[in-house]
């Protein structure tokens, strides 16, 4: 049977979808297509139903959809959230407010900071557990039947029970959800040890607290689009992306809604890491820029490196495990100004997408990144116009640029926009280099995988900066993340916390853990078992040598492994990173985790670029010459149409790339090829021998 | 590199100004993840830095570093520096790294050991390479360095003069011994020193792929010209001070011997384009630790004035414009033997608060009122029955942050001076044999004013088992931190130890050691909230209406 797939993802401006048509006969074509439509903030699903019908599909014809939401993210971000109440140890309702006592920046004695949930909301009862899960003091059940009144009256609508020490012993808190389910109203009631059953508190705490805070928002999110969905004739289980790249069916996602949140960028990793692999990349650093801001990732061996330490927002962290995505603060629209020291600065400041770069035409005054792309030739100013003609001349452009940035600095026009373009590229690759040096990798060793409406005209240079050698540029790089939908896993991450020496860690008790992780996992996936060709577990232990704060993250072969095995893989991997052994200092077991992926049935991405499309000889997917400017020179420049090219096509830049979601740019004297499957393979040209070594530190 | 260079392009400038910082950055992350004392892995506690080859003046610090080294390490490379010149010191070869801690020689307090790498390039003297990682123990009467009753420096510790721990690339085995024997749990400190000695080396990687990428001389034409221009940046925010000269005490408890306020006096004149800054007046060397050494005192100010403009980078030039009368005969200028140990956590976090006192007057829309500017050192030393074993456990809190101009202060924000988090009380629980009953916001602590000081942290530990002994240094015991523009104090810290025989409540208000706690008897603290900001009659009835509904006041407080 045919069967038809759709990956739709909510960003903050637009909603992707690719459908992709699988016919039952091998040996027929299978089919892609594309819509890029606007997000309507007040209501995503809206958008969504949108987008759905103008690729031309109808919902009823439609096997799978899969879908990645910033819902759950934009709530936390402007506190839409619902009104939550909190019932927590006697003597720690604070907990969530007075933080792990930091500022947001190392200089400057200023911040703020507001909890989920506000003092008032947050009540305490008589229970006590010591670190090692003896039970000093019996819940106190009356006063909790109390709390539970006093909240429901308040109007609370989502609960959190969040105790001291649960993840040692969570008697008392199941204790109490067994109360509170039997009067809560409804079924939002998050458990602090069941998201995670790590020790630190506050971590734990804010992590439940974000479960709650959200939970009531996504369930009226996911069935109102549902009910959209089954009026439009769609019949089967949605599944949604998870933060860890990895996607669970709507009909538990509520349950663990925090997971929901920062999936947009986790997705788009995904899609990167699949396609690299099938075009042979192993290791990748993906490079999403957009208008903003830009998400970069490691993927070292095809696996995204994850986290269980990233925080959404200032004082809020969420320790369920993630893909590790770092955001740096430039994008299109980082504004380019000279300080008071004279020097040229780009960003933080940004035009973000309303008025946005000059260049938009929408009352940007200040000039921008894509301004100076602009008038250096690479990015034309009709392609901002949409079918309007552009509102605004070249010569507005140009006259922000030479009056704010040139003038001052004595540079010509055209020497301000690339100044800015490299002293962003400078930053951007400072930034990247920390991101793998502090994870202990050579980023020589990694290709630069760029998307985003902005990545793949940066990735060059920025490549070069790095000293990477290669720079992968996907068929489609401004629908990543939708792709990221489609080709995604189903996804369970589980950790539990042991902190003990190795030495004294019951390993038949280790066992019993692992088991029932992967237990827990695996039926949990099995609720959309239709989707899973193949089921992969593994488990690794986070470890430190006593007296160290820094864990590193080694992968154990099963639950039945000894005591001498682990001690064996830990000493290997550290010795491996820091080229040190300490035989005299104990090892201790932190943490231990289990994925459990089921595997979905490949997605044909071949299928991104329409072949009817494609040129026989890609001297006619030429479009136009233009005047691009590169390191002060002029150079006429050939304007392909992206999608018209051959496979197996190579150029030799200068060029430019045009397609409807992104501009590719190859400098003079760079050799691209397009491989079997669309994807766009760019060897960099290493600037000396010097450059290549600066990044290998 | 005295001599202004011909003009250097300002993108090169840009990238060669990126390109040092992100060396010190990359310093400062290898030294902590590979660093052993949670002091420096977790805490943070350590800094890297270039500094000039001839002056010792600092070119640039690391991002990551703990704000009270801003600038300090500069005058320890000049000691070095001076001494080799005097012929004290051996001069340095390639491979060399020196040890020093010398609290009168440029720098902190004992616990802060540096280490200092001649760096060369192409068989040439370039610049120094240092950087400094606070040692969770150095010798002396108490564990951990920071004892409240110490008179002389010699009972706070080992005290080294700078001397070549490594030479030619090897370590010095013999002066390795002398170290092992006079610190406790020596036997970590090996891994701590290799993790010092190879940020030291990834920094000299890195420079020296910088240097051959844009060329030695293009490179010090940068140097020269980036401290020309963070001085002018610095001087474009001082250009908004109006003329003046604006005037303010801060008051530390006690130096922990003698049961009297230690004044600090701080004048402040604007004018020209430079800040000047004078502490006559204040109190003179105190008998107990809470003596400041020259460059501790100096870099207090610097980092108050790196809180109240952020963007200015840290090297010399942008210190230029801050002229510092040296303190003579005052507490802030300790000479040998004066005691130092509380320089570093408590007396620089006054002196940032007299600067802020004086700037807020000046500058009223970019300065805060007083945070609570303690560190909050509890220390509890005990044997645990249960596993047989003696213990330390050091705990650092918070306190609330001054309002400001636009918003309340901040809720339980770190010291002044640092950046670290707090463990996490599980954590604690964990690994002592103790019971936090409560850990919470401390209701009413917040100094009131149109906009509100953050709030304070009040928390009890018992002690479960076995024997403990119980020492604090900590600050703004006898006076709260100040409210600025017509608001009022925050709260001052409070030590509460209840005994079975009765509560004892020390008498210099924040400062005690030794204090014997059994098992079942416990431990009080609460941390100052921060200072108020306007008159709180000002305040907007609809957020006093809010912090009453959240408990955070007493109706009728205020």
């Amino acid at each position: 049977m045919t069967r038809v797939m759709a990956g739709i993802d909510v960003g903050g401006t637009f909603t992707d979808v690719i459908t992709c048509t699988v016919p039952d006969n091998p040996d027929a074509v299978p089919m892609m297509t594309i819509a890029k439509t606007p997000t309507t903030s007040s209501n995503q699903a809206d958008g969504v139903m949108n987008a759905i019908q103008s690729t031309g599909m109808s919902p009823a014809n439609i096997d799978l959809i899969v879908h990645g939401t910033t819902t759950t993210t934009n709530a936390i971000l402007e506190r839409k959230i619902a009104r939550c109440g909190l019932i927590t140890t006697k003597g720690f309702r604070d907990v969530l407010e007075l933080g792990r006592r930091t500022r947001p920046n190392a200089y400057g004695m200023t911040g703020q900071f507001e909890p989920l949930i506000p003092r008032e909301l947050r009540l305490e009862v008589d229970e006590r557990m010591d670190a090692r899960g003896n039970i000093l003091i019996p819940l106190d059940e009356a006063a909790l039947r109390n709390c539970l009144k006093m909240l429901i009256h308040e109007g609370v609508e989502a609960l959190v029970i969040h105790f001291l020490h649960s993840y040692a012993n969570p008697a008392n808190e199941l204790r109490a959800e067994t109360i509170a389910r039997e009067v809560w109203p409804n079924n939002f009631v998050t458990i602090g040890h069941k998201l995670i059953s790590e020790y630190r508190e506050f971590e734990r705490g804010t992590t439940a607290s974000v479960n709650a805070a959200v939970q009531p928002v996504l369930h009226r999110y996911i069935a109102n689009l549902q009910d959209r969905l089954t009026e439009g004739g769609y019949q089967r289980d949605l599944l949604v992306m998870n933060g860890n790249g990895g996607t669970v069916s709507a009909s538990i996602v509520v349950e663990e809604a925090a997971k929901t949140v920062m999936s947009g960028p986790a997705s788009g990793v995904i899609a990167a890491a699949k396609t690299a692999a099938k075009s042979g990349v192993e290791n990748i650093i993906t490079y999403d820029m957009g208008g903003t801001s830009t998400d970069v990732a490691l993927v070292p061996g095809g696996e995204p490196s994850t986290s269980s330490e990233l925080a959404i927002d200032y004082g809020l962290p969420i320790h369920v495990p993630m893909v590790d995505v770092r955001t740096i603060g430039a994008g299109g629209g980082s504004i380019g100004k000279i300080s008071a020291a004279g020097l040229l600065e780009v960003g933080p400041e940004s035009a973000g997408s309303d008025p946005g770069p000059i260049a938009y035409g929408r009352g940007g005054t200040r000039p921008t990144i894509t301004d100076a792309n602009v008038i250096l030739g690479r990015l034309r100013l009709e392609a901002f116009a949409g079918e309007d003609k552009p509102k605004i001349s070249i010569d507005d452009v140009r006259q922000a640029m030479e009056s704010e940035i040139a003038k001052p600095l004595g540079l010509t026009i055209e020497a301000a926009a690339a100044a800015m373009i490299h002293v962003a590229n400078t930053q951007m690759a400072g930034a990247i280099r920390m991101v793998s040096l502090s994870r202990g990798h050579d980023p020589r060793d990694f290709a630069l995988f760029a998307f985003g409406g902005a990545g793949p005209l940066h990735a060059v240079a920025l490549a070069r900066e790095l000293a990477l050698p290669k720079v992968l540029i996907p068929a489609r790089p401004g629908l990543v993340n939708a792709l990221g939908c489609l080709v995604a896993d189903l996804r369970q991450d589980i950790v539990n916390t042991i902190n003990r020496p190795l030495e004294a860690v019951d390993m038949t008790e280790l066992k019993a853990v692992m088991t029932a992780q992967r237990e827990h996992g695996v039926a949990a996936n099995a609720i959309t078992a239709s989707e899973i060709a193949e089921t992969r577990i593994s488990h690794s232990a986070d470890m430190q040598f006593r007296g160290q704060t820094h864990l590193i993250r080694v992968t154990l072969p099963g639950p039945d492994i000894t005591r001498e095995q682990v001690q064996a893989i830990f000493e290997k991997a550290y010795f491996e990173r820091f080229q040190v052994t300490l035989p005299e200092i104990q090892a201790v077991l932190v943490n231990i985790n289990t994925a459990i992926i089921g595997i979905r049935p490949e997605v044909p991405i071949e299928a991104l670029l329409d072949a009817d499309v494609r040129k026989q000889d890609q001297a006619d997917a030429v479009t136009a010459t233009r005047t691009v400017m590169f390191d002060g020179e002029t150079f006429d420049t050939p304007i392909y149409n992206r999608d018209a090219l051959p496979l197996n096509a190579r150029i030799t830049g200068p060029a430019i790339l045009e397609q409807m979601d992104s501009t590719v740019l190859i400098e003079p004297g760079t050799n691209a090829a397009v491989d079997g499957l669309g994807n766009i393979l760019i060897d960099v040209p290493l600037a000396s021998s010097a450059s290549r070594e600066m990044a290998a530190e | 590199m005295s001599q202004r260079p011909k003009a250097i392009d300002p993108i090169t400038l840009t990238v060669i100004q990126n390109g040092l910082q992100q060396v010190c950055n990359e310093m400062d992350i290898a030294f902590s993840r590979a660093a052993f004392s949670p002091v420096i892995a977790e805490a943070d506690d350590r800094s890297d830095g270039i500094y000039h080859r001839s002056t010792g003046e600092l070119i640039a610090q690391g991002e990551f570093g703990l704000p009270v080294f801003v600038g300090t390490m500069q005058y320890s490379t000049m000691s070095i520096i001076e001494r080799i010149e005097s012929g004290v010191t051996a001069a340095p070869e390639p491979g060399d790294i020196y040890i020093v801690n010398d609290p009168y020689l440029g720098g902190t307090h004992l616990m802060d050991v540096r280490f200092a790498m001649p760096f060369y390039y192409r068989g040439e003297l370039f610049c120094w390479l240092q950087n400094t990682g606070h040692w969770p123990d150095i010798g002396g009467m108490v564990p951990g360095g920071f004892s409240a009753h110490a008179t002389e420096i010699e009972q706070e510790g080992l005290r080294l003069p700078p001397v070549k721990l490594f030479k030619k690339g090897e370590m010095d085995e013999e002066i390795f011994a002398i170290l092992k024997s006079n610190i406790r749990v020596a036997d970590q400190r090996i891994g701590d020193i290799r993790a010092q000695e190879s940020a030291l080396k990834v920094g000299a990687r890195r420079l020296t792929l910088l240097l051959d990428r844009y060329g030695s001389e293009t490179v010090e034409q940068a140097i020269d010209e980036i401290r020309a221009r963070s001085a002018q940046l610095m001087r474009a925010h001082i250009a908004r001070i109006p003329d003046g000269t604006y005037v303010s005490e801060a008051f530390v408890d006690s130096d922990g011997v003698v049961n009297e306020p230690l004044k600090i006096a701080m004048k402040i004149t604007k004018s020209g384009s430079d800040l000047h800054f004078d502490m006559d007046g204040s109190s003179p060397p105190c008998a107990g630790p809470m003596n400041s050494v020259m460059a501790t005192t100096y870099s207090s100010i610097y980092l108050a004035i790196k809180h109240i403009f952020p963007n200015v980078p840290i090297n010399v030039g942008a210190f230029e414009p801050l002229q510092i009368k040296r303190p003579v005969d005052t507490f802030l200028d300790a000479h040998y033997p004066r005691p130092v140990s509380g320089c570093a956590a408590e007396v620089s976090q006054r002196i940032a608060e007299a600067v802020f006192a004086a700037l807020v007057q000046a500058i009223p829309l970019e300065v805060t009122a007083a945070p609570a500017g303690t560190s909050g050192n509890f220390a509890l030393g005990g044997d645990d029955p249960e596993t047989g074993q003696n213990y330390v456990m050091y705990l650092m809190t918070g306190g609330g942050y001054g309002g400001n101009a636009d918003h309340d202060g901040l809720t339980n924000g770190c010291s002044t001076i640092g950046i670290s988090k707090m463990p996490p009380v599980e954590v604690m629980e964990q690994k002592f044999p103790i019971l936090f009953t409560r850990f919470a916001l401390r209701e009413g602590s917040g100094g009131a004013g149109k906009h509100r000081g953050g709030f304070g942290v009040d928390y009890e530990i018992k002690v479960l088992r076995g024997n403990a002994r119980a020492s604090f240094v900590m600050d703004h015991g006898r006076y709260g931190p100040q409210g600025a523009v017509g608001g009022k104090d925050g709260a001052p810290n409070t030590i509460t130890l209840h005994r079975v025989d009765g509560d004892y409540i020390p008498p210099h208000f924040s400062k005690d050691q030794g204090l014997a706690v059994a098992a079942g008897e416990s431990i009080a603290v609460q941390t100052p909230g921060g200072g108020g900001y306007g008159d709180p009659a000002d305040r907007d009835p609809a957020l006093i209406a809010r912090d009453l509904k959240r408990d955070y006041y007493a109706a009728g407080q205020r």
